[in-house]
């Protein structure tokens, strides 16, 4: 009976649905939970660039951008609920930016299935980075693999160029995300002659002491982490209490924003994180932003995130995304392009430096250019290091690519076992 | 006036023994199967069937599977995750061992061998109690975390330590993987909740229920009147690991797809369940079903009241929906402590009298 009511109630609701808009964008995005403290920023910052668009342009190539937001709390089964929740919105959804590794597995064969491209920007499965079996998942610019591989060059970069016999920990979240660095490192470890130590935290990973005991037991010459949400906050904490130094502590380019090393302090000074973009807000597109949406009061949330690391990583994904619908227009010559149409604008897009500077960003990101066999870009990253005085991440390097050489053999073996596992035949 | 025992006379004991001894729940039952089986799955679509059938199936199981241990054996249980995780391991490794087995055969394996591993985990509740017992489970439910994640064996060393569920097909209908129809799916899984209630609810009437209830009223008096607690015990853990292993394999395979044992199968799933069982009503087939459907429908259908409906901002919903799911937890359970089935229990009987009370 109560089902039955609940069924009628839902079947009015969802009659009901949003307005039908021209260009739909879903933004899964986590505004609650342990992840929360990272998940704003990124929103806001992917949400605030398209409404940009919007207010300034009157959409892409004409057509608005119909934004369509729906919270995961970043947990497989609410996003399995959101996708299929959204899919559908308007004209159908154009484009899937999940922001979590394992809700990006669970969508990999569903949305493939659909035909609706996912792009997983520096996280998700790594492997993805062969087109000719992920038709329809891009992680360009960079992967979790580069991300390793970047975080063992700088520490050879200041090793003189040997590293063998340094003793390296990584402290990673014990999920797939955490997971997915593991086969590179330990190629590199058997490259360099280094010793790589793991040391897992369980979800949510507010409970580090005997990890970091352990650290501090092995004295490791670096300490690599791959943490996410408050699991950053308390890793940093523990650093600091242990006095590990913190030039020796690199991060993952999750592990790296405002968010993270605030609550450690000054001690948190010298903390170094891996990023795949640029900081700060010394853009011109941020006076459009402040001009369009933040004075206007359109900005998503409270407004109050805007050039942090994580939106602008938000931004830089929404940055892409709207370029693909520029590519996948002039391609197809339609300006209401539909999900298999951006999926082909994906596929082509190009980034380069004109074309950042023309959308007031110049040098934001790596110059890349994707074609099907590539669609994770050429892996070129920079570290950055927290200066708590000025309370903000500046890029100590510039950028650089990661170990094409290990990291092609390991996406090459990964994907073939997907094709296997999955009887895909590679388009190319 | 039609919910009546008078008229519908009875004249075997077959008769006599029913599940729905009035005929006017009789019918409701055979229309209600009739509707799941029939009617449902041509009017279904992808939104229905992910976010609302497939949970609400899938949860009933495992709250059945619960129940039986809990409301029914008196044994408490905080292990369910776990135990959910092995049904879901042991499936991937049939499923992918021997992938020329039909999955039907593999999902009931995967309970067998779910039921194995909750007897072992059940030997404790011969010497320890009440909330001694809950920590024992409570052991299990990490120790099985712990292990999945820890020995690549179980996930094929694959390199993120995720379970992906491969293609496979029932009568040549695809029931896993991405290519899955949404009636296919929905079928597979009404299926197996069908059977398992109706095993459920035949096991917790006959002999061995009722040596479960004794064990559970008082375990001292019900071995003086003859009841062996080792084996009543034991056969409770057995069958409630047995549908709850069923539920983990279906939750993996045809649910998510893809599976990572931390998110998908922590501490929270057992309390999740729990919270099913409690509130839906301890010792009742219905009460899980009630129970399920409350925790499983109610944030759904409230995500798409405020967001949807009223178009709020998606974190102010999410976090009404705790208060609001919260509160009415806690206003049913005093309202009614015995859960979902008593207020049901409560209404058949004022049914009977309808429209005289007197």
């Amino acid at each position: 009976m109560k089902q039955r009511l609940m069924t009628a109630a839902f079947a009015a609701l969802m009659a009901a649905g949003p307005a039908l808009a021209d260009l739909t964008i879903v933004d899964t995005s986590y505004r609650t939970g342990a992840y929360a403290a990272n998940g704003i920023p990124f929103s806001d910052g992917y949400q605030d660039y398209f409404t940009l668009l919007n207010e300034r342009d009157g959409g892409v190539g004409g057509e608005k951008i119909n934004l369509v937001e729906c919270e995961t709390g970043y947990n497989t089964e609410k996003g399995v609920e959101c996708y299929e929740a959204t899919k559908g919105a308007g004209n159908g959804a154009l484009v899937y930016q999940p922001l979590s590794t394992g809700i990006t597995y669970q969508l990999i064969p569903k949305a493939s299935a659909d035909g609706i491209p996912l792009h997983t920007m520096g996280y998700g499965r790594t492997s993805a980075k062969n087109g000719g079996v992920f038709e329809w998942v891009f992680n360009y610019p960079a992967n979790y693999w580069d991300g390793a591989s970047h975080a063992i060059t700088h520490i050879l970069d200041q090793n003189g160029g040997d590293i063998s016999g340094k003793k390296i920990s990584l402290v990673y979240h014990n999920s797939a995300y955490g997971k997915e660095p593991i086969r590179t490192l330990e190629e590199l470890s058997a490259k360099h002659g280094f010793e790589l130590v793991l040391l897992p935290v369980d979800h949510p990973g507010q409970e580090q002491k005997s990890q970091w005991l352990q650290i501090r037991r092995d004295r490791p010459d670096y300490v690599i982490m791959w943490g996410w949400g408050v699991m950053n906050q308390v890793a940093i904490q523990e650093a600091v209490n242990i006095k590990f130094p913190m030039e020796n502590f690199i991060g993952i380019w999750w592990s790296g924003s405002e968010n993270d090393v605030k609550a450690a302090g000054a001690a948190a000074n010298g903390y170094k994180a891996l990023t795949f973009h640029n900081l700060g807000r010394d853009y011109p597109v941020y006076d459009d932003i402040q001009k369009h949406v933040v004075d206007a009061g359109k900005a998503a949330g409270a407004g109050d995130q805007v050039g942090t690391v994580l939106y602008n990583r938000g931004m830089y994904a929404a940055m892409l995304a709207a370029e693909a619908i520029k590519t996948a227009q002039e391609m197809h010559g339609v300006s209401a392009i539909n999900a298999a149409q951006l999926r082909d604008g994906m596929e082509n897009l190009e980034m380069t430096e004109a074309k950042m500077a023309a959308l007031g960003l110049p040098g934001f990101g790596p110059e890349f250019k994707v074609s099907c066999e590539n669609h994770g870009g050429n892996g070129y990253g920079a570290v950055s290091q927290w200066d708590a005085a000025a309370g903000e991440f500046t890029l100590i390097t510039d950028y650089f690519q990661s170990d094409q050489e290990i990291i092609n053999k390991l996406v090459a073996e990964d994907s073939a076992a997907f094709a296997a596992e999955n009887g895909i035949t590679p388009r190319c | 006036m039609f919910y009546r025992e008078a008229g519908d006379f009875k004249t075997s004991y077959v008769d006599d023994n029913q599940t729905f001894p009035i005929k006017f729940d009789r019918y409701r039952y055979y229309v209600v199967l009739i509707a799941a089986f029939a009617v449902v799955p041509l009017v279904i679509n992808d939104y229905w069937v992910n976010a609302v059938f497939l949970p609400f199936l899938i949860y009933a199981i495992a709250a059945i599977g619960l129940n039986i241990l809990v409301g029914y054996c008196g044994q408490v249980s905080l292990g369910t995750g776990g135990f959910m995780a092995v049904g879901a391991y042991a499936c991937y490794k049939l499923m992918t061992g021997f992938p020329d087995i039909n999955i039907f055969f593999h999902i009931i394996l995967a309970g067998g061998i779910t039921s194995a591993v909750c007897v072992l985990f059940g030997l404790p509740s011969l010497r320890i109690k009440g909330f001694y017992l809950a920590v024992a489970t409570l052991a299990a439910q990490f120790f099985l975390v712990w292990l999945f994640n820890r020995v690549g064996w179980f996930y094929n060393y694959s390199a993120s330590g995720q379970i992906n569920a491969p293609e496979r097909t029932v009568f040549g209908v695809a029931v896993t993987g991405a290519q899955t129809a949404p009636w296919a799916a929905y079928l597979f899984c009404l299926v197996f909740t069908v059977a398992c209630a109706i095993l459920a609810r035949n096991l917790t009437r006959g002999m061995a229920g009722r040596k479960w209830m004794a064990i559970r009223d008082m375990d001292i008096a019900a071995e003086i009147i003859g009841v062996n607690p080792l084996k009543a015990k034991l056969t409770a853990f057995a069958v409630s690991g047995f549908f709850v292993g069923i539920s983990g394999a279906l939750f993996f395979s045809v649910y998510l797809g893809a599976v990572e044992v931390g998110e998908a199968f922590g501490i929270n799933k057992s309390f999740l369940v729990l919270f099913m069982v409690i509130i839906g009503g301890l010792g009742s087939i219905f009460g899980s079903f009630a129970g399920a459907a409350f925790l499983v429908l109610l944030p759904v259908l409230l995500k798409n009241v405020l967001v949807g409906g009223l178009g709020w901002p998606t974190d102010l919903a999410a976090h009404l929906e705790f208060m609001i799911v919260g509160a009415l937890i806690v206003i049913f359970l005093i309202a009614e402590p015995h859960g979902l089935a008593q207020l049901w229990r409560v209404a058949k009987e004022k049914l009977r009298l309808w429209p005289f009370p007197h």
